[in-house]
């Protein structure tokens, strides 16, 4: 009933297979993401999350089924084709990703400079630059090199990166890993204050259960690379499934 | 990448004409052939010694640091990273760093040529008298086209070899420090090898030529 009175999915993956040797990581996985939405996804160690969210972006191939982005079947589209959609997603990558020969102002102008499409050709990036740092609260590490900057920094830098773009939609990949209890509160935060400002629809992989409290609209349990449980997070944390209780203990 | 290595491959250059020279000369003067001192140091280093070694040199350096640069970025996610924004990390990444070695190892080898034949001539020098201008028309008397043109050639191939199985080795990384460190140690071992193929079929290729 919640699903119908939601917009259009913008994400939906449906029967994905993908297998590394003969180990199985995601076996006939379904899922929709909708619009405006904080969609979680938890799951054990090794369970295909980030493997599901790399074969969203191409970035894995699946074995089968079907990944449709915005209407669009990845798998239909070539490699110009491919990297316009990207420009329409973000991935916060779990270890940052910040480019280490670059400061935090040329990796804010690396895309920029990629997709003259989007924007057209950028005389001058510094307004952009600022607008995406002002966003995650930064200005002022505008020229500091990434290994002056410390963990919480570095994500909300690798944040600011993905917001320049202006994406519709966001993949946050464990964004509160290896992050102390306060900055991850401060990510959590961030995390929301960017949906409220950009009105993106988010997929978030994480084993924190604290930021899927806080955060999520709606909840996937991953179990044995299909989805196990869905629903909301009250809804799942009252569940007395064993196999769901463990997540939340 | 190329500056960065100058140093090494000169000391190393300058080093490698000394020795030459100061093991060659008291056979050379055995036999009364002490003059020929300079086209036998000429032609050796500018056909075989002066691209081989400087290619070794440069495998090590910059074939093990290209290997760990782009293992580390692998590892460290920014390739996905790069991926996702929409560039193609082959071609900002692979395609330059090959363009860079095919490029400038030709001109560390003419560097390198030139600083082990001075080092020779410091040799010829202090042991024989032999002025800076008799030494140099001796050796630039000595050699032909044939001689120059195979080693320029191959010291591209050479430089094309060096960013090619780095950037391989880099680009297909395992994961973790093991993996950046493996692709660093296979880059260098993988490139010397290749050099000393390499090196072997120009010898044969060129070898045809001269006998044409």
């Amino acid at each position: 009933m919640e699903k119908e009175s939601r917009h259009t999915a913008v994400v939906t993956i449906r029967n994905l297979y993908k297998k590394f040797g003969d180990n199985a990581v995601l076996n006939g996985f379904d899922m929709d993401l909708y619009d405006g939405e904080n969609l979680v996804i938890m799951g054990k160690s090794g369970s295909g999350k980030s493997v599901m969210i790399k074969c969203l972006i191409g970035l894995e191939e699946h074995d089968s089924g079907s990944i449709q982005v915005m209407g669009k079947d990845i798998d239909d589209l070539d490699a110009d084709e491919l990297d316009e959609l990207r420009t329409e997603i973000g991935f916060l990558f779990q270890g940052s990703a910040l480019y280490d020969s670059m400061s935090v102002r040329e990796n804010l102008e690396f895309p920029l400079r990629r997709h003259t499409k989007k924007f057209g050709k950028i005389t001058d990036a510094e307004p952009l630059v600022m607008e995406a740092l002002q966003s995650v609260g930064l200005t002022k590490a505008i020229d500091l090199m990434p290994d002056e900057l410390s963990g919480g920094m570095k994500r909300r830098i690798a944040l600011a990166r993905t917001l320049i773009l202006k994406p519709k939609i966001i993949l946050y990949d464990e964004p509160t890993t290896g992050l102390d209890p306060i900055t991850s509160k401060e990510i959590v935060q961030l995390m929301q204050s960017v949906q409220e400002e950009y009105k993106t629809s988010s997929i978030i992989i994480t084993h924190d259960v604290d930021c899927a409290r806080a955060i999520a609209n709606r909840m996937i349990l991953l179990i044995d690379g299909k989805n196990y449980a869905e629903g909301s997070f009250e809804t799942l944390q009252k569940s007395t499934d064993p196999k769901i209780q463990a997540f939340f203990k | 990448m190329g500056n960065r290595s100058l140093l090494l491959v000169g000391i190393t250059g300058f080093i490698i004409g000394l020795v030459f020279t100061l093991q060659s000369r008291p056979t050379l003067q055995e036999f009364g052939a002490v003059s020929w001192m300079p086209s036998m140091v000429g032609i050796s280093i500018i056909r075989e010694i002066g691209p081989i070694i400087t290619a070794l040199i440069c495998a090590g350096r910059i074939g093990s640091g290209i290997g760990a640069e782009l293992g580390s970025m692998r590892v460290t996610e920014q390739i996905d990273a790069m991926d996702v924004s929409g560039t193609n990390p082959f071609k900002y990444l692979v395609v330059t760093r090959i363009l860079a070695t095919t490029l400038m190892i030709p001109i560390l080898v003419v560097l390198g040529d030139g600083i082990a034949l001075y080092g020779s001539f410091l040799v010829e020098n202090i042991k024989g008298q032999v002025s800076f201008q008799l030494y140099f028309n001796e050796v630039f008397g000595s050699l032909e086209f044939g001689d120059i043109i195979p080693s320029t050639v191959k010291s591209f191939f050479f430089g094309f070899a060096i960013g090619l199985v780095g950037c391989f080795k880099g680009y297909t990384c395992g994961k973790g420090t093991e993996g950046v460190g493996r692709a660093a140690n296979s880059a260098v071992v993988y490139t010397s090898m290749l050099l000393f193929i390499l090196d072997f079929l120009a010898v044969l290729i060129s070898d045809i030529f001269y006998e044409l």
